[in-house]
């Protein structure tokens, strides 16, 4: 599954604000955590404003907040936003050819589709936060798990 | 055990928890199941007490919840892990930790009957028990379940 750069920016950011709920941060701060593009971002960050996701204060020591209940959006909320993600049955177009093949085809696709919508539904911002937090690939590369009181961030 | 600043109190069920059981998931899922639900006591809160868990969340006397499960080995080849078959919550007692504290309660028993891993299966439209069980750190695991509809039969 990849995301187009537009999408990952937001969750990217979104996340940022999210874990880090009483601090205003610059579109600029998140830009050079992540080596990605300022203009591109703030474009983002205004489209999330316009949906009401993050909250813009301008001036000196301005910057942006998250509006949003970080325990109702979810990841979907934001990448439709973004993209158009839907499953070909749920979008009703049929782009493959309308032979046994191409329905066959479509069949399959459509289950793995499914398989990443409800994914995508069933996981919240406060959610991802937490495996943030548990850094469950810690394991699969040696590290340890940091203990419970340096969780953070 | 009860948890003093709220006041719940999550302990195994008794016989006398079916009815309120069947009312909650009568609520919750518009279908009255008296059958189902008595059979599940009796296999799940009457035998077996150490591999099998029917666990209640009671407030002042009222059945707020419940979660049934069963430490299982090698089922799909494997190793013994927990199973959550059910977890419910009452419609307007939700969002305040009650089916946290069930979640909680039973990995605890699980954990004492020497698993590392629990697993449920859900269907996947239904949203708000996956969230959820994500939100209790669950993710996909290494099974897939797979299914086909019985020549001569129909999709439900």
């Amino acid at each position: 599954m990849k995301l187009q750069k537009a999408t990952c920016f937001a969750l990217f950011a979104i996340l940022e604000l999210a874990a880090e709920p009483t601090r205003q941060l610059a579109a600029a701060e998140i830009a050079d955590k992540y080596g990605i593009s300022l203009h591109h971002l703030a474009k983002v960050l205004r489209d999330l404003g316009r949906a009401g996701i993050v909250d813009a204060a301008r001036g000196v020591g301005g910057g942006y907040r998250l509006a949003g209940n970080p325990k109702r959006l979810t990841l979907m909320d934001v990448i439709e936003l973004f993209e158009p993600i839907e499953s070909e049955t749920l979008s009703g177009d049929e782009p493959r050819p309308p032979t046994d093949i191409g329905r066959a085809l479509s069949l399959v696709l459509n289950e793995i589709d499914e398989h990443a919508l409800a994914t995508f539904r069933s996981i919240t911002i406060s959610t991802m936060l937490k495996i943030v937090r548990q850094r469950p690939w810690a394991a699969s590369l040696g590290e340890r798990r940091p203990r419970k009181r340096a969780q953070r961030g | 055990m009860a948890n003093t600043s709220t006041g719940l109190r999550i302990r195994p069920a008794q016989l006398d928890d079916v009815p309120a059981v069947i009312a909650l998931d009568e609520e919750v899922t518009g279908l009255a199941k008296p059958g189902y639900w008595g059979d599940m006591f009796e296999r799940f809160g009457d035998r077996r007490r150490g591999q099998r868990f029917f666990l209640v969340a009671e407030r002042e006397g009222r059945v707020e919840g419940f979660v049934i499960g069963e430490t299982r080995a090698w089922e799909f080849g494997s190793p013994p892990c927990g199973w959550i078959f059910a977890i419910q919550v009452r419609p307007k007692g939700r969002l305040k930790g009650v089916g946290t504290q069930l979640f909680n309660a039973i990995c605890d028993r699980f954990r004492k009957t020497g698993v590392v891993s629990v697993r449920t299966m859900l269907a996947r439209d239904n949203t708000t028990i996956l969230s959820f069980f994500r939100s209790q750190g669950m993710m996909a695991g290494p099974f897939i379940e797979l299914e086909t509809t019985l020549e001569g039969g129909s999709p439900p």
